[in-house]
């Protein structure tokens, strides 16, 4: 049994559902994203939102999964900050319903000046609304001081609580300072980029598993819709505990998600 | 289980992840042989550069080679840039251009 707190179904095939079903999928969350393209206009984000909030929760039941999401815009296409504002405009007539968690995922792609106002107008809405926040960390050579800009922003908001943040796509660099700064943090399991299961294992091993979740963010990319299960297979084959094998992969995930009142797996 | 060591012994980690790395260092010596044997421009890529500066630090004998190489590919600048030039990443700091490390 395990829970994915981080994939983007929209990108994914109905066989891909299926497939986490047989795994022992029984909930996923799912953050709002870049689509591979830039939206026209604030409108396709509206619609986007109905995707997440209305028909993507219907597909995943039909394979006993419960769905889950998180709305922003990403910050891929944060560089215009009045479209930004139009978008995050939108999203509070989203957040009653049940399946909303918070906002995300935000955060920065390349760290610049305009990234970091949009990320700071959602952690004001979140603040705002008391939400959970699920952060998405830059790529490659800019995730390190990507990830301390974020970890600033977040920390000018003296009424965003630390431990009802989680900090995403964290690896060998970025784990440690997330922790030690109170966050939960989630490691990304992708093929070429981010962490391979052996990796986020090793991570655990290093660093413990506190406050650590694994998740797939399998999307329209290069990535892995059953990468969390091939990550329960390696901690077993290493010989670590059918406990510790459930923490990171369920009893993790439920217990950060459990704080917005609204994370369900039956 | 904060910082504890594998479960496994030495010679188990040999045994389970060996094959899988000995390929990963066959590709890494065949890229660098791809490079040496192409033409054209790109001789002095930054991208391979740090690539083997990577490899430097695998040989070093100290700990934290992973933690260590991702640093070693991470832009150090502290301040925010003023405009996102692309939404990708190239993986390795140019040091030439952006004062990198
Ligand atoms: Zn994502």
């Amino acid at each position: 049994m395990y829970i994915d707190p981080h994939v983007h179904m929209v990108s994914r095939t109905t066989d891909d559902y299926q497939r986490m079903a047989l795994a022992g999928c029984v909930a996923i969350t799912e953050p709002a994203f870049w689509a591979g393209y830039d939206r026209s206009s604030p409108a396709g984000f509206f619609d986007y939102f109905r995707q997440l909030t209305d028909f993507e929760p219907k597909r995943a039941a039909q394979f006993g999964i419960r769905h889950h999401t998180w709305l922003c815009i990403n910050p891929k296409e944060a560089e215009d900050p009045v479209f930004a504002k139009e978008v995050i405009a939108l999203i509070p007539q989203f957040l009653k319903c049940e399946t909303v968690l918070g906002i995300g995922e935000i955060g920065l792609n390349k760290n610049s000046r305009n990234e970091l106002e949009i990320l700071d107008a959602h952690l004001a809405l979140a603040a705002e609304h008391d939400l959970l926040v699920l952060v998405h960390t830059p790529h490659l050579e800019d995730k390190l001081k990507g990830t301390r800009l974020i970890m600033d922003a977040i920390r000018n908001h003296s009424k965003l609580d630390p431990g009802r943040v989680l900090i995403d796509h964290v690896e060998e660099h970025t784990v440690r300072p997330v922790l030690e700064r109170g966050f939960w943090a989630g490691m990304t399991l992708y093929p070429d980029t981010k962490c391979t299961p052996q990796r986020a294992v090793d991570i655990f091993e290093m660093h413990g598993t506190e406050r650590l979740w694994i998740n797939s963010a399998g999307d329209w990319g290069n990535s892995d819709p059953l990468a969390v299960p091939k990550a329960q297979i390696e901690m077993k084959a290493r010989g670590h505990t059918l406990d510790s094998v459930r923490k990171v992969s369920f009893d993790n995930p439920l217990k950060f998600l459990s704080q917005s009142g609204r994370f369900r797996i039956a | 289980m904060l910082s504890s060591p594998p479960p496994l012994s030495k010679r188990a980690v040999v045994d389970r992840y060996f094959l899988e790395h000995r390929a990963k260092v066959l590709d890494i010596a065949a890229f660098l042989d791809r490079f040496d044997r192409a033409q054209g421009e790109g001789a002095d890529d930054f991208r391979v550069a740090a690539l083997r500066d990577c490899c430097a630090v695998l040989l070093d004998g100290k700990p934290d080679r992973a933690r260590r190489v991702l640093e070693l590919l991470s832009d150090h600048s502290t301040e925010p840039i003023a405009k996102a030039p692309m939404k990708g990443a190239t993986g390795a700091i140019d040091i030439k251009t952006k004062g990198g490390n």
